[in-house]
């Protein structure tokens, strides 16, 4: 595992600033005095237990909810204050694959894809087919499934497509909710080095919410721990590892985090 | 991202050895993708097997620019061509190694084709319509059975009586519905009243005003305009509602919990509908005849009193039990379509809205359809 590789020519600047931002619905606090950056060609895993606010967190970030307290800065910019022409123009240049997939149920596989591509290229709609069935080559989706329906399609299958139509227009940061959830681990491991690649070969940044902890060791730059209501410690994997907080111990030295530890601390070949 | 945001360029370069040099130079991004792919439609037939790949002056590459180098070179050329340049980028190395697998699974498949001739398409669409058509009346048929088989079952045990489901359904189908259907009522009462008094004047018997609207709305008008917003308002709630259960597989969940979806889902909403739609049909019928009342009384002058006496002595108490034995029947019909529908819906949203807007078409044919039929018995049999 390198540590931190910096994107070619990108300058080390952040993507991601959030400062001292509150979440609460009614009486719940969620998030209190909540700080993280992320920096430019980073990927960073957010982890943190069931009902911490990781999928909040995300849709704070990406503006489909206003802050309650703090400032959000996403690509240099607090995307509610700005006009909707400048709010669009940031919101292209991010992808987001939801927990679920969301992708359009009305819409084939490959007409998905398409939406992106038609509202924001100059594509003809036979070129955006073609980058389409490319996207859906590259998520690693067969052939077949590109006429298809979402509902016609399987838990995994859907969440590549929706992968897929994350990537349409090759995003400069890539948010992603639970991305190898329900996917076996042939296809788990798969996605990690797509990830990586794509990361290496355009400096793309990622922003991935995770249970995963192969997708940890395998990919993430950063990992990030939410717990008590803040994120707790924001550096590489074995720094986090050692952090003194009861959540953090159990989660890595659990028996999945010993099992995953002891895996990627053998010799592993490449994936 | 690259700041020199060229559009990409492919040119061929012969050398003086003979040796020839693809040069491929500028930003190959998806926002030149229709340039560069005008360049390389020519190059992609005259391209020999021998030649020198210069990449040295790519600015930038995406994956829609590396799928269009694969396509240019094929992707197997393009892997054997890539591992004899030492001083390409590994990150681009490893771009081009993946969107080249990519590109050879796009073209390693074949769409299964399915073009038929005009003329067979057209008859094959007219045998499947009519089938469908075939299918949607057995289903309407079994699920009916289907209702009334569960209800039997449960008629006798009043402790599988899902009594608080059942006072939801009558609150939010009956308690709910009652404002809109006595407002309806009574401005159609008004309408029927003055088409009465212009036609009935001309014959100076503006007075049989009163018969018109106590006529029509008791027999007809009072449960066919009830039933009419019930299908409209409810069939098309039950079936969104059912529908987008079934899309979240919570039906197939209470299945496998061993409770019965007709019994827990579709009993209550039938059976309130049914409860519900005599005391609407009762309003409308009282709405209407207000609204008449109210038209007698002020534009063509009759006293309220001799309005009511008028009724009271013109109307047989049998006209009442016409119009009301319909609600029932027609209730059941509606309640029994919303549900149906909502079951057939697939997993789309699409199919949400298509399901939704079928149930709310075929409750208010029914109605209309049972209602003529009814109208017709009524007659015949001189009730």
């Amino acid at each position: 595992m390198s540590a931190l590789p910096v994107a070619p020519a990108a300058t080390p600047d952040t993507l991601i600033a959030v400062r001292d931002l509150g979440t609460r619905f009614g009486v719940q606090v969620v998030h209190e005095h909540l700080d993280l950056e992320v920096p430019r060609g980073v990927i960073l895993g957010v982890v943190g237990g069931s009902g911490t606010g990781k999928s909040v967190l995300l849709r704070t970030i990406i503006g489909l909810r206003r802050p309650d307290a703090g400032t959000v800065r996403l690509l240099g910019a607090d995307l509610h204050a700005l006009p909707p022409p400048r709010r669009i123009a940031i919101e292209r240049r991010i992808g987001v694959l939801f927990q679920d997939g969301a992708l359009f149920s009305s819409l084939s596989v490959v007409d998905n894809i398409c939406v992106p591509l038609l509202e924001h290229t100059a594509l003809s709609a036979r070129d955006a087919r073609r980058v389409a069935t490319l996207k859906i080559a590259l998520a690693g989706l067969p052939q077949d499934a590109r006429d298809k329906y979402p509902s016609e399609l399987s838990g995994g299958m859907r969440k590549r497509a929706a992968l897929a139509r994350a990537l349409a227009l090759d995003p400069e940061i890539l948010f992603l909710d639970e991305p190898t959830s329900g996917l076996d681990p042939v296809t788990a491991a798969g996605f990690d080095h797509l990830l990586r690649t794509l990361r290496d070969a355009l400096g793309l940044t990622v922003y991935m919410n995770t249970h995963d902890l192969d997708s940890l060791h395998a990919v993430c730059d950063r990992v990030a721990v939410l717990a008590d209501r803040r994120v707790l410690v924001c550096a590489d994997l074995a720094t986090v590892e050692r952090y003194a907080h009861p959540w953090v111990q159990d989660y890595f030295h659990g028996p999945r985090g010993r099992a995953a530890n002891a895996a990627w601390a053998a010799p592993t070949p490449e994936t | 991202m690259s700041t020199s945001d060229v559009p990409g360029r492919v040119d061929l370069l012969a050398d003086g050895d003979g040796s020839v040099t693809l040069r491929v130079s500028g930003a190959w991004t998806l926002a030149h993708f229709a340039t560069i792919e005008r360049q390389m439609q020519p190059m992609r037939n005259t391209l020999g097997a021998d030649f020198h790949l210069d990449l040295s002056a790519l600015s930038a590459l995406d994956t829609a620019g590396a799928g269009l180098l694969s396509l240019l070179l094929g992707p197997q050329r393009l892997c054997a061509v890539i591992a004899t340049l030492p001083d390409l980028a590994p990150e681009r190395r490893a771009l081009l190694g993946t969107v080249g697998g990519a590109v050879s699974d796009i073209l390693a498949y074949t769409p299964p084709g399915g073009d038929g001739l005009g003329f067979v398409e057209l008859l094959a669409h007219l045998g499947r319509t009519s089938e469908a058509i075939w299918c949607q009346t057995r289903a309407l048929l079994g699920f009916i059975g289907l209702v009334l088989e569960t209800l039997a079952r449960n008629l006798l045990r009043p402790r599988r009586w899902r009594m608080t489901a059942l006072v939801a359904q009558l609150e939010q189908t009956t308690l709910d519905a009652l404002p809109i259907v006595a407002l309806l009522s009574l401005m159609v009462g008004a309408v029927i009243a003055f088409l009465g008094a212009t036609v009935l004047s001309t014959y100076g018997a503006s007075v049989f005003t009163v018969d018109l609207v106590s006529f029509a709305f008791l027999r007809e008008f009072g449960v066919l305009l009830a039933a009419i917003l019930l299908a409209g308002r409810t069939a098309s709630a039950f079936t969104a509602q059912l529908g987008a259960m079934k899309s979240h597989e919570e039906i197939d969940a209470l299945r496998t919990i061993g409770l019965d979806p007709i019994e827990v889902l579709v009993l209550p909403r039938v059976l309130a509908l049914m409860l519900g739609l005599p005391m609407l049909t009762l309003i409308a019928m009282l709405a209407g005849v207000l609204g008449g009342a109210i038209v007698c009384v002020t534009v063509i002058g009759i006293p309220p009193a001799m309005f009511l006496s008028l009724f009271h002595a013109d109307t047989p108490l049998s006209y009442f039990w016409v119009g009301m034995s319909k609600a029932p029947v027609l209730a059941f019909l509606i309640g029994i379509i919303g549900c149906l529908e909502g079951f057939k819906v697939t997993g789309s949203a699409e199919s949400v809205g298509e399901r939704t807007t079928s149930s709310v078409v075929q409750a208010i044919f029914v109605v209309i359809l049972v209602d003529a039929l009814a109208a017709l018995f009524f007659m015949e049999m001189g009730w």
